[in-house]
């Protein structure tokens, strides 16, 4: 009781100190953007600091979220509205047919460390790709029979077989190019043609990226940009709040976004990501391996009721597999709508008792609360088990798959293809959707279209899994930075169009 | 003396080796395989195999084992499975870190105690000292990553005088290393103060009640006198125990205080390592702190034997 009667105390003498701070707290504030706005130099905050800055090598989104497109470069790269753009190549002609890409490399590129960007670079690093990567995403490059240099600025790409993946492909890291006197030391000394270089790594701190002096393109405004890395949602509002950074570059939890309700001082950026909130469903044992109980499942979920409740309404409401920026998108939440009567009618009267099996993540811990409820009011009773992430939840449920339900965030762009695998942890086996994909793949982009909007349908009715939402792009900056990237669709988070006003 | 001295060093040396196997034991025993990490969501079970054989986590434990303590001896920690870097340097660039933040907590901390301690004590009967006592119970109460948060919320949010967080190394700048730790500091140093400040006081309590004190009182000195001559040594070696405790808690301490200010040092290392199973830069850290803590723990022995002559004999 004492000590209750102590913390009301320290509560009331802080709270009478902040009142005192808080007016000299926004004329500071003020003064200080005003003052760096002189100043080229921008710093952005992220959450996960790359452990080393070896995409080749190393999973996870941090290192070409720093590094594609603003050090490295590929031939082709993705646009604000996921269309392909010339990059490094000035211009490319495909045979009829379309087996053989003859790529145009742009003159005067030089790598930072001196040496010239050939067509040998675009050999060496597709040879790269297969000899000396090391991820699972470089079989999205199995179709490239052959690379071969027809002099030094033309280059030639032979495919096994048409593929409208192909050059979605290169405009990832899959397609960053190379020098071939510049991979010693990737994990630490990343060498490419882009507009930035590698200033300084401070680990678990920031990493520096600074203008490339002898870029060949059009030069950033914002000469230095600093990345610095929080572990701590607060931690990195608060350096926003303070001036430590100028961007958030993406909110962690959506009810923070009050902070920053003074749109003299900030504004705040909505867009879409790549990323399909799933909530997955063990397709491989009981009682998911019954595909009525997982339309039940999809009947019994009010999406918009949820995304209301875990993510404050942010995000997009999507039905399956597709983001909207996709050319394949369409919207299939009329596919299940939200219906307790459908829902039990298909359960026949039984009820389950079912492990779910969540990473502790914000919007997996978040969603799981109000899916559980939703899904009690039908008869299935869902047991919430918060695994650490990534460790112990990668063991459970994404390698051993013992889980019946599961919450995840599938970030990875154009990834309908992992529903294709009846080993991966979703269970889901259905020839049918594999030849869809492959045939999406070898057809017209025409055929290509078609075949993934069939595909997506297809994972939708058969209840492959439930999709709760699209994770919200959500920046907060000051006001007068320019030119965010308004949607996450690329790997990259895209420095050269930074400006300051 | 010496002979005193080198047992101190056997105990010294025998504990850091059994904390050895104990901090390999429970790496081993933690669920989460560093391949299965390092792979992610894209991972076949062939290049998580390919991975394994790689880290050299197929191995049996005991070579594991053997492997790494053998290392150690040698002062090699091995590489990092996630940044494939050796993993000595790394932890010396974060200790420097955190052994300037527990110091200047530490500094803080004495700097509140002591006077305040003594203070509450010489002037225990009347209502002054008493309140010293009764702020220490609130300091007590709050653990330092709280103390933290409400520090940040006032001097950096609200009066936008310190900045929130982040770390700029001494060598960059003086000035702004000051400035980024001052805040960690005062969150570490005003927790510890408060403790420091109880222990403090009842040691100077009991000194003040010796025969020799009054003896010396008797003599003519007066009451600051009598205690700065002949008290305050008395007094301080129960205050070193404390500290040498005190220490090893900060250190900890240190852990929490790092990730609510962002400051880089070898609590963030450790938090890192054990999310992305790098088990050999966690086995490594855990190993750098159970050594600060041991050595820690000699040097209080040491200091002893320095402070009171009659324990030099005696052991």
């Amino acid at each position: 009781m004492r000590r209750i009667g102590t913390w009301i105390a320290v509560g009331g003498l802080l709270l009478s100190v902040t009142a005192c701070g808080g007016g000299s707290g926004g004329t500071g504030g003020t003064g200080g953007t005003g003052g760096q706005a002189k100043e080229e130099s921008l710093a952005v905050g992220f959450v996960a600091e790359p452990a080393n800055l070896d995409f080749t090598s190393t999973e996870g989104a941090a290192i070409p979220q720093a590094l594609l497109v603003n050090v490295y470069e590929g031939l082709v790269k993705l646009d604000q509205a996921g269309q392909i753009q010339p990059l490094l190549a000035e211009k490319w002609d495909v045979s009829d047919d379309r087996k053989t890409y003859t790529f145009t490399l742009r003159e005067g590129v030089t790598f930072t460390n001196g040496a010239p960007f050939t067509a040998d670079d675009v050999v060496f690093s597709l040879d790269r790709v297969k000899a000396d990567w090391k991820l699972k995403i470089k079989s999205q490059l199995d179709m490239v029979e052959d690379v071969e240099k027809k002099d030094d600025s033309t280059a030639v790409v032979t495919l096994s077989r048409p593929s409208n993946g192909f050059l979605y492909t290169m405009a990832t890291r899959l397609g960053a190019m190379f020098s071939r006197t510049g991979v010693a030391d990737l994990a630490n000394k990343p060498v490419g043609t882009g507009p930035y270089q590698l200033g300084a790594w401070r680990r678990g701190d920031s990493i520096r990226l600074d203008a490339n002096a002898k870029y060949w393109g059009t030069k950033p405004k914002i000469s230095t940009v600093t990345l610095k890395y929080f572990k701590d949602a607060t931690a990195m509002n608060n350096a926003l709040l303070t001036g430590g950074i100028d961007v958030v570059s993406s909110v962690q939890a959506p009810e923070s976004l009050q902070q920053f309700a003074d749109t003299s001082r900030f504004q705040t950026i909505e867009g879409t990501t790549n990323g399909e909130v799933v909530l997955s469903m063990n397709n491989g044992r009981p009682p998911f391996d019954d595909k009525k109980v997982r339309q039940a499942v999809r009947h019994a979920i009010d999406h918009r009721a949820l995304l209301d409740t875990a993510w404050a309404g942010r995000g997009q409401l999507i039905g399956s597999m597709v983001p909207p920026t996709d050319p394949w998108y369409e919207d299939r939440t009329g596919d299940y709508p939200y219906d307790v009567a459908k829902a039990k009618q298909l359960l026949g009267g039984k009820t389950y008792d079912v492990k779910m099996r969540i990473p502790n993540l914000p919007y997996a811990v978040a969603s799981a609360q109000v899916v559980k409820s939703q899904l009690a009011q039908v008869g299935i009773n869902a047991e919430i088990e918060p695994l650490e992430f990534p460790a112990r939840w990668l063991d459970v449920v994404f390698t051993k798959a013992d889980y019946d339900l599961s919450i995840i965030n599938h970030v990875e762009p154009r990834d309908m293809g992992i529903f294709a695998g009846k080993d991966y942890y979703f269970r889901y086996d259905n020839p049918e959707y594999g030849k869809l994909l492959a045939s999406a793949d070898a057809g017209t982009e025409q055929e290509q279209t078609d075949d993934l909007k069939a595909a997506a349908a297809l994972l939708s009715q058969d209840a492959a899994a439930d999709w709760l939402f699209l994770f919200p792009n959500l920046i907060v900056a000051k006001k007068g930075v320019t030119g965010l990237p308004e949607n996450a669709i690329s790997e990259s988070f895209d420095f050269t169009g930074l400006a300051k006003q | 003396m010496i002979l005193y001295l080198l047992k101190r060093l056997g105990v010294f040396v025998a504990s850091t080796a059994v904390a050895g196997v104990l901090v390999f034991a429970f790496m081993a025993v933690l669920p989460g395989d560093p391949a299965e990490v390092a792979l992610g969501v894209n991972a076949t079970p062939e290049a998580v195999a390919a991975l394994r054989a790689e880290f050299g986590t197929d191995r049996p434990a005991v070579t594991q084992f053997a492997d790494w303590f053998g290392g150690l001896v040698t002062g090699d920690f091995g590489t990092s499975y996630v940044t494939s870097a050796p993993i000595g340097p790394q932890i010396a660039e974060r200790l420097n870190v955190t052994v300037a933040l527990v110091l200047g907590g530490m500094v803080i901390a004495l700097l509140i105690a002591v006077p305040a301690g003594t203070f509450a004590a010489v002037h225990h009967r009347n209502p002054v000292g008493a309140a010293i006592s009764a702020a220490s119970q609130v300091g007590i109460a709050v653990p330092a990553f709280l103390a933290g948060i409400l520090l940040v919320f006032v001097f950096a949010v609200k009066a936008q005088a310190l900045p929130s967080g982040g770390y700029v190394p001494i060598a960059d700048d003086p000035a702004e290393w000051l400035r980024s730790l001052l805040l960690p500091w005062l969150s570490l140093g005003l927790v510890q103060g408060a403790v420091l400040t109880r222990y403090v006081r009842s040691a100077v309590l009991d000194v003040m009640r010796d025969d020799y004190l009054r003896t010396a009182r008797a003599k003519g000195r007066g009451r600051m006198g009598a205690l700065w001559r002949h008290g305050l040594r008395n007094a301080s070696v129960p205050v070193v125990t404390v500290l040498g405790l005190q220490l090893a808690t900060l250190l900890i301490g240190a852990v929490v205080v790092e990730r609510v200010f962002v400051i880089p040092g070898l609590g963030d290392l450790l938090l890192n390592g054990v999310a992305g199973r790098d088990l050999l830069l966690v086995q490594g850290v855990v190993m750098v702190l159970v050594a600060a803590v041991l050595l820690i723990n000699f040097l209080v022995d040491v200091a002893y034997a320095a402070l009171d002559p009659r324990l030099r004999g005696a052991r």
